[in-house]
């Protein structure tokens, strides 16, 4: 266990020093820095003494060296546009965008594997058909759309709801949380469903598949002839089985929910992440995008990490595997 | 016939509705079993012998269902009971093993969970009677160091530990009859003698009446009181077990018995049936076997026989009415 979880921290080092590498990338072939920074009527002499003084006369090794040391430390230096530091341009509009795609997530969940395991339970029956039809929107809406129209009949035409914003943000230490106020939770509402209604959905459908497949299984057969209860049976030995994979997709989409709540965030004015990132493609300001790419990457390695661990909690046979594989 | 009878099928009809027709599984089948009797129930694949225990036990795959006759379990009728009502018989009346140990267990729990869980859910047990219960019944199927196995996992055991397992649960609730579906198939044959002499000892030391599906007659002369040789989901004869092995009246009962080669004698060759069994939308007019039988006659093509009574047996066949044409 923790031979492997060792190995795949590993692997996760390699994959952000790549990532790293791409940020990396995108300051020498996205425009020269200096042109960007310094005026066109610059003498060339102060350019290449501007240069130098950047550093961006040093070999390419070198200069990478120095962009992962930094970027460990956080540091990812100016934003062109706001001449704020980076690290805490994104550190303050982090935690909006996790609140978001967490509560996102939770109601996928919360409502997907209910629906799934209903539908999967009682494929025949007419609810499970309705759902399956409403799931076909679900999946086939484009993301704004959904969230246009909701903020039509929930912020215009009934007034029930704010189409935009957080509300009232309370800082706890670094964090600031939009969760511990009225206003805050009204707010999250609507870009939350808008953006986990495609996860709903998928993991609605997912979800059913598994029950189905699994229902079929010799085991739950068996289950039934030792007389369980229909809810030990569907509940306990069924959907304990369809987990492993839900979690897989969980996580997988978890990470893109966090990466692609860029059009959420900007129907809603959600002021996360995903809206500094698209000010930011909008000015070419580097250093911000090349900060995004490194912290969506570094999530996504996070969370795949969990997920991997989480396989070995609900699965004991990949308990033994590893066992074996680290006795050899 | 004196004792009581603990099971009681009566013309027992097993259907699936398909796109196609309806395809009768089982049909028309009257057993019975009494109390601690192991009747073995032989035939081809696709003869309706697991068809009929499932159909006992409730859990006909869907779209199969019961479409007429009557089974009884100690003189109440159970094949028309609600399914909450069949689920309390389930497990603590009537018990089942089935074909593959190494799919029977659920993988992401532990035996001795599943073993409580069973336990619990038809004994009135607290947690730790019911575990000590787990305990015991693991080693009454010869589990070495039970107590600590309990905690495994079923990867953790092999196969023939696991069927041992698959019959601890099964006689976890001390069940009257089990079914026990092909329950050595799937395993080594050296495991297999094994098996059927636990499962043959646990039965006569609580009790339990088992019906044993099998295709291998050889389990069956050692460990069953009686027999039925199921053909075309059809009874083709039902007897006491050496009657029907050194006596055996129908055609194609004589054609399984030649087909299995004896210690002592010398034989060149081993019989055998030709033909295969008729597929289920298929099954000829008359006798389902007449186009196998070497000895059909005109009566055979024309009417379908039932069972009727030949020495200690029954035989489906109009030769035990009209011995002239044999």
């Amino acid at each position: 266990m923790i031979a492997f979880i060792i190995r795949r921290l590993v692997q996760a080092a390699l994959v952000m020093l790549a990532v790293a590498f791409i940020a990396f990338a995108m300051f020498n072939f996205v425009g020269d820095p200096v042109a960007i920074m310094a005026g066109q009527d610059l003498p060339a002499e102060q350019r290449i003494e501007l240069r130098k003084s950047l550093g961006l006369d040093d070999p390419t090794p070198v200069r990478f060296a120095r962009f992962v040391g930094n970027a460990v430390q956080g540091k990812f230096g100016l934003s062109y546009r706001t001449a704020e530091p980076v690290g805490k341009m994104i550190v303050e509009r982090l935690p909006a965008t996790l609140e978001l795609s967490v509560m996102a997530m939770i109601v996928a969940l919360a409502v997907g594997i209910p629906m799934g395991v209903f539908s999967g339970l009682y494929p025949q029956h007419w609810l499970s058909r309705a759902m399956m039809t409403v799931s076909l929107i679900g999946i086939s809406l484009p993301t704004f759309l959904i969230g246009i129209l909701l903020i039509l009949i929930f912020a215009v035409m009934l007034g029930w709801l704010p189409s935009f914003g957080r509300g009232d943000v309370i800082r706890i230490g670094g964090w600031s949380t939009g969760l511990l106020s009225v206003s805050g939770w009204k707010a999250i509402i609507l870009p939350a469903i808008t953006l986990g209604l495609f996860q709903m959905t998928l993991i609605m459908r997912l979800v059913r598949s598994e029950m189905l497949e699994v229902l079929r299984t010799d085991y739950i057969k068996f289950a039934r002839a030792r007389g369980l209860s229909n809810r030990a049976v569907h509940f306990g030995h069924a959907l304990k089985n369809t987990l492993v994979p839900v979690i897989t997709i969980t996580g997988l989409q978890l990470g893109s929910i966090i990466a692609f709540a860029i059009i959420t965030e900007t129907v809603f004015s959600w002021p996360g992440v995903g809206l500094l990132f698209l000010q930011s493609v909008q000015a070419v300001d580097i250093p911000v995008m090349a900060a995004y790419l490194v912290a969506i990457g570094l999530l996504f390695v996070l969370i795949n990490l969990i997920v991997d661990i989480l396989y070995f909690v609900v699965d004991p046979r990949l308990r033994s595997q590893s066992a074996k594989a680290g006795a050899k | 016939m004196s004792s009581p009878k603990l099971l009681e099928v009566r013309n027992l009809r097993v259907e699936f509705p398909t796109r196609r027709g309806t395809l009768v599984a089982v049909d028309d089948v009257s057993l019975d079993i009494s109390a601690g009797e192991v009747l073995g129930v032989v035939g081809e694949s696709g003869a309706g012998k697991s068809m009929t225990g499932a159909a006992i036990i409730g859990l006909l795959e869907p779209p199969g269902r019961i479409a007429a006759g009557e089974i009884r379990l100690e003189g109440r009728r159970i094949d028309n009971l609600p399914y909450h009502e069949m689920r309390k018989i389930r497990g603590r009346q009537i018990g089942a093993i089935f074909q593959d140990p190494l799919t029977s267990l659920n993988p992401l729990y532990r035996v001795g969970d599943q073993l409580v869980e069973t336990i619990q859910t038809h004994l009135p047990l607290n947690q730790a009677q019911a575990r000590a219960r787990a305990v015991k019944l693991l080693e009454d199927v010869g589990i070495p160091s039970a107590s600590e196995r309990i905690n495994a996992y079923p990867h953790q055991f092999s196969g023939g530990m696991r069927q041992r397992v698959v019959i601890a649960l099964a006689l976890a609730a001390e069940p009257k009859l089990i079914i026990a579906d092909e329950p050595t198939t799937a395993l080594d044959v050296s495991i297999q003698a094994q098996i059927i002499q636990l499962l043959k000892r646990l039965c006569r030391e609580h009790g339990t009446a088992v019906m044993l599906v099998t295709h291998d007659m050889g389990v069956i002369a050692e460990t069953a009181d009686r027999v039925a040789v199921m053909y075309a989901g059809r009874i083709a004869e039902i007897g006491p077990v050496q009657d029907v092995i050194k006596r055996p009246h129908h055609p194609y009962t004589v054609g399984l018995m030649g087909a299995i080669p004896a210690m002592g004698h010398k034989v060149e060759r081993l019989t055998q049936i030709d033909g295969s069994m008729p597929r289920l939308n298929a099954i000829p007019k008359g006798c389902a076997f007449n186009p196998r039988c070497p000895k059909a006659f005109d009566k055979c093509f024309r009417d379908r026989p039932e069972p009727m009574p030949a020495g200690t047996s029954q035989a489906a066949c109009w030769l035990v009415q009209e011995p002239a044409h044999v």
